[in-house]
Parts: structure tokens; sequence; C-alpha cells
């Protein structure tokens, strides 16, 4: 019992009061904004060049070597303007996908629902790539209006639209069918997909080239200029979050009990559709399907630190985003000089993963 | 006091409750008895919010319809039939889950031992530590128990009484455990507070409680203190079973009474 010996660990080290795990999940989060840190560092550090982050980050702390001023030049250009925006959507990516999946799961009080499984993704791609084909012809007044925040924008209404739809049709009186819900979101996803199956037929090459890798997802191609469009929608949506946790953790026992708790169940339930709806939208947008983060991340956490999402939110943001860089840096080095597509190693690792969630849970998820 | 005026619920068309008229004063127990489908949940629904109806509910003088979710939080607490938590809880988790969005009423720094002496009154010392999803199926209701008292912990708030909403709370309670949960019913009303409880058992309704309202076809059938409602017409016609008030059974077969309770 791995998830038994893991948690065992993890409480050997900090428990105060029986059966109150705080202390514990404040001291994971703590080692995983270490891990953060650290993945941030090896990331800005490797990659195709040997320009040295340490030397540019020396540099810039305390002033260029002089006499080495062509080779710094170099080094920062690749550090400040390849490596770091790449970095820097990554994390952002990683905490978006991780704790929309948190949040989707306690909103559909369900560890298998995340946004890559029950379409919302899916959603989101049609939107983007509805900007992406039909951005120059059908649709150029509207991304003449709004510039580089169409195609997150166009993700996030996809994305919006889709959860809406599926909160309707799974959730009855304040109870979700996990069938239905998975169920919904296979036909919401597979409407989606055809949609975009047409939009592709309609592509043209360049195009078409385009939207290949872009669905299979990857983090290449970050430029400051796309954090720039998509950093604040997701900066807001996860600042929203934790807002949402305290009414989440009431939503565990039921949408009436949460209710006779005090908390506006409705209200609750919006905002986070809102929000994680943002935060996909906006990660589809830039990095196309990165599928399982959000399912994989929450779920190893719950088991560390246990569902109060007080912790569980912020620790998947962190996870989520270390995760990302790590497989960023396989996707990145395994097939050196190419690159595979970070989607790829997702669900490679991911896919699996969740079989033996399912394997594991057999009774309790009751499909 | 809870003051209920020709309260109806439909659900899907269908007409549940009908024209009842309810009142819960401070200090009292009130007991809600009837046959399976006679309406005591659903009515029991209309009065903590959770279902529409038409009529009017007031709580404390307040118009329900108009009260939000927090502000009838920290005037009542609800024990639903049966919940399922659908992650890893403790139970400790589970219990200081009553403290999120109402006022328990306890001094800041007392809040944080609450879900401890909750369980202890729960007669569940000990069990915090434990996945909620391991405990029998008594323990987890009275788990849920120890989470609703935690809710509205002060009987008594602002100068207002609080009340406490049971459905069938001693339903899967051993008879050791009923007493326990039902002397925390009383007790919570003797120190100014209030209950309402949908009960099945006859004896324990009698035993308990200070006013009895019986529930029959979705109608007010009587109203009443218990001695005045509790008699074999009464039961006949609501129940269809033709028993007898306090007639003892006849030869060897032994009874136990709630009531013998030392």
């Amino acid at each position: 019992m791995a998830d038994q010996s893991i948690a065992g660990v993890a409480g050997g080290m900090a428990t105060a009061v029986e059966g109150d795990r705080s202390a514990r999940a404040r001291l994971v989060i703590l080692l995983l904004c270490l891990a953060l840190g650290v993945s941030i560092f090896l990331s800005l550090t490797s990659g195709a060049s040997d320009a040295s982050a340490v030397g540019v980050i020396g540099d810039w702390l305390f002033g260029s070597v002089p006499g080495d001023a062509a080779l710094n030049a170099r080094d920062q250009l690749i550090v400040w303007d390849i490596r770091m925006p790449r970095v820097l959507l990554g994390v952002l990516i990683g905490a978006a996908l991780a704790v929309s999946g948190a949040v989707m799961q306690g909103l559909f009080r369900n560890p298998l629902a995340d946004p890559g499984l029950i379409g919302v993704s899916a959603g989101s791609s049609l939107g983007a790539v509805a900007v992406i084909v039909l951005g120059a012809t059908v649709l150029a007044p509207v991304t003449a209006l709004l510039g580089t925040l169409a195609l997150p924008l166009a993700a996030f209404v996809g994305g919006l639209a889709t959860t809406l739809v599926l909160c309707q049709v799974a959730t009855r009186r304040g109870q979700t069918s996990v069938a239905t819900m998975l169920l919904a979101g296979i036909a919401l996803a597979a409407l989606a997909m055809a949609l975009t199956g047409i939009l592709i037929f309609m592509a043209d090459d360049r195009q078409l080239r385009d939207l290949t890798f872009w669905q299979l997802g990857s983090l290449a191609g970050a430029t400051w200029q796309k954090i720039g469009s998509v950093g604040p929608v997701i900066g807001l949506a996860l600042a929203a979050m934790p807002f949402l946790a305290r009414g989440l953790n009431a939503l565990a026992l039921g949408e009436a009990t949460a209710g006779h708790l005090g908390i506006p169940v409705q209200r609750l339930k919006y905002t986070a559709i809102v929000g994680v709806s943002a935060a996909v939208g906006a990660s589809v947008a830039v990095s196309g399907g990165i599928g399982f983060v959000g399912i994989v991340v929450p779920h190893l956490l719950r088991l560390l630190i246990g569902p109060d999402n007080r912790y569980l939110l912020p620790a998947s943001a962190l996870l989520g985003a270390s995760l990302l860089l790590l497989a960023d840096a396989v996707a990145r080095t395994i097939v050196a000089p190419a690159e595979l597509p970070i989607g790829i190693v997702t669900a490679i690792a991911g896919a699996p993963f969740f079989l033996w969630i399912l394997l594991r849970k057999r009774g309790i998820v009751d499909l | 006091m809870i003051e209920a005026r020709d309260v109806s619920v439909a659900i899907a068309g269908k007409p549940i409750v009908a024209g009842v008229d309810f009142e819960a004063r401070p200090g009292e127990v009130a007991a809600i008895v009837g046959p399976n489908g006679s309406g005591k949940t659903t009515f029991l629904k209309a009065l903590s919010g959770e279902l529409s109806y038409t009529g009017s509910i007031a709580l404390n003088g307040r118009d329900m319809s108009v009260m939000k979710a927090v502000e009838a939080a920290t005037q009542r607490a609800v024990l639903p039939q049966a919940t399922t938590l659908s992650f890893p809880f403790t139970v400790r988790e589970v219990v200081k889950l009553g403290l999120v969005g109402g006022r328990s009423g306890v001094l800041p720094g007392e809040d944080a031992r609450l879900p401890e002496r909750a369980l202890a009154r729960v007669d569940l010392e000990g069990f915090a530590g434990r996945f909620y999803q391991e405990l029998s199926g008594g323990e987890q209701q009275r788990v849920q128990l120890a989470r609703v008292l935690c809710q509205v912990w002060a009987p008594v708030l602002d100068g207002k009484p609080r009340y406490l909403f049971l459905d069938e709370p001693v339903s899967s309670l051993d008879i050791k455990h009923q007493l326990i949960i039902m002397n925390i019913a009383r007790d919570f009303a003797r120190r100014g507070g209030g209950v309402i409880a949908i009960l099945h058992d006859l004896n324990l309704t009698a035993m308990y409680a200070d006013r009895i309202h019986v529930m029959h076809r979705g109608r007010l059938a009587a109203a009443g203190a218990p001695q005045d409602v509790l008699s074999d017409e009464l039961i006949e016609k609501v129940f269809d079973c033709r028993l007898k008030v306090g007639v003892l059974p006849t030869g060897n077969v032994p009874f136990v009474l709630p009531q013998s309770a030392a």
C-alpha cells in the first residue's frame, strides 16, 4: 500500500491533533514550494544550448564580467527570452490545470472529474481552433477587436459552454451521477471534436501544421507576449480559487447540507465553473491539450494531506507547476535535438495512473 | 420560535405536503411522527429552506424565504437522514465542517477544541483520527450529529434561541445511543434552544417530546402533548394498524421500554 506508507511518513513528521492534518498539509506545501523552486532553476539551466542561467543571473545580480560581453548577450537572450517565458508558461499552465482538476472534483463531488476527461478541454479547443482557422475570414471582426485576447477568450467561452451543459445534464436535485457525468463528458467531447474536425477540414496547409502540433499540447513557442495575454487570465482565476475552498469542503457533504451550513451553493458553483473555464480555456489556448495533470496531481495530494481544499488547492498549484516543468524537461530532452509534444508525455504517464485509480477505487467510485 | 402557516410543498407537480400548520417553541422538543411517505422529511426540508413552498415559515419572527443561507445557518442546524461523503475525510475534519459557515457561539479560543467536545458528547471519544468511510452506519450518523452540534453549540445566541432539525436522528442507532442522542436533544431544549425531530419510535417520542405533530398523507392529523395525541383511534387511523396505547404484553413475552432507563 504505497499511499499508506507515504501518508505514514508524512504523518510521522507532523501530527498535532488526532485527525487534524493541517500541520502536515502546511509542511507539504512548504516542501512543494522548495520543489517548485528547484524545478524552475533546473528548467532555466537545462536546454539544447550550453547557456548558463547561473552566469546570467549572476551577471544580472552583480554586473557582467568585462570582456565577456558577446557571450553574455547570447546567454541572456537564451535564458531571458527563450527559457524564461517557457518556464513561466509551464508554471502557469501546470498550476491552472491541477487547480482546475481539484476544483472540478470538489464541484462534482467525485475524484474522477478532470477538465480533459469530461470535455471541458475539448470545448476550449473548439473555441481556439475556430479562432485559428476562421480568424482571418468569418471571425475577422472579432479578432480585430480583441487582438491577442481573441484566442484565450474563445477557448474560455468554449470551455464555459461545455461545463454549463455538463452541470445541467449530470446534476439532478443536487446529486451528481458519476456515470452520467463521464458519459455526458464523452458525448460533449465527441461533439466538440467533430466540430473541430469540420474546422480542420476547412483549414489550409499552414494552419493544419499549426493545429496538429497545438492539439498534441506543447509549451514550445512560449513568448513574453503569450504570457502577457494568458498570464492575467490564469492569475485571476487562480487568485479566486482559494475563496472557494471552504465552500467546496462543505460541498463534500452534498449540496443541501452545504446550504444548511451557510454556503451560498449556487454562487459557489457558478464562480467555480467560470474560474475553471477561464483557467482551462487560457491554458488550452496557448498550449493545446495537456491531459491528466488535473487528475493525477490532486489525487496524489489527497493521499498525502487529505481532501481539505484550503490546502489541496495551493498544494495542487505547486505540484502541478513542478510536474509540468518536469514533463517539459523530458519532452525537450528525450528525443533531442527534436522535441516531443508535452501532451504525449503527460498522457503516457497519466493514463496508466488513471487506470490505477479506477482499479483501486472500484468500490468507492461505483460506476 | 418557528412558525409555519399553511405550508404546502409540491415536487414535480405532485403535492407532498398540504396546508400544514406547525410550531416549535424554544425550550421544547417538537416531534414529527407519521407513516412512511406521509411527508415528514419533505416538510422538514421546507423548514430548512431546501425545498420551495407556499404558505409562510418564520424563524424567530423572520420570514424564511428572504433569509440568506448564512443567516439561516446561524439560527438552525440540520441533520439529514443520511450523508454520503465523496472524499476521504477524517472524523475530525467532518465534524469541523460544522464550523464552516455559522457561529458555534463559544468563545473564539474554545472553537479549536470544539470537534473533540462534540465527539465526546455523541460518545465517539477517540474517533477523531479515523476515516469517516471506515465507520459503521450508526457511528457515521453520530459523527454527523457532532458536526451539527458544532454549528449551533450554544442553544441561545445574541439572546435568540437556536434550533436543531433532526431527521430520524436515532434510526440506525442501538438503544444506548438512542438514549444518548435523545438526551442531547432534550438538554439542548432545556438550555433554551428548540428541537424539531422526525421520529419513528413512538415510545421514545412519548418519552422525550413536549409536543407531537402527527402527519398523515401530507397533512397534519393531530398536534399536541403526547398524552393528548397518542390514542388508539389516532394510531389506527394514521398508521393503519390496530394497536392499543399502554397495554402490556400478556404471557411471558419480554418487552424493553426506553422509559425504564435508569
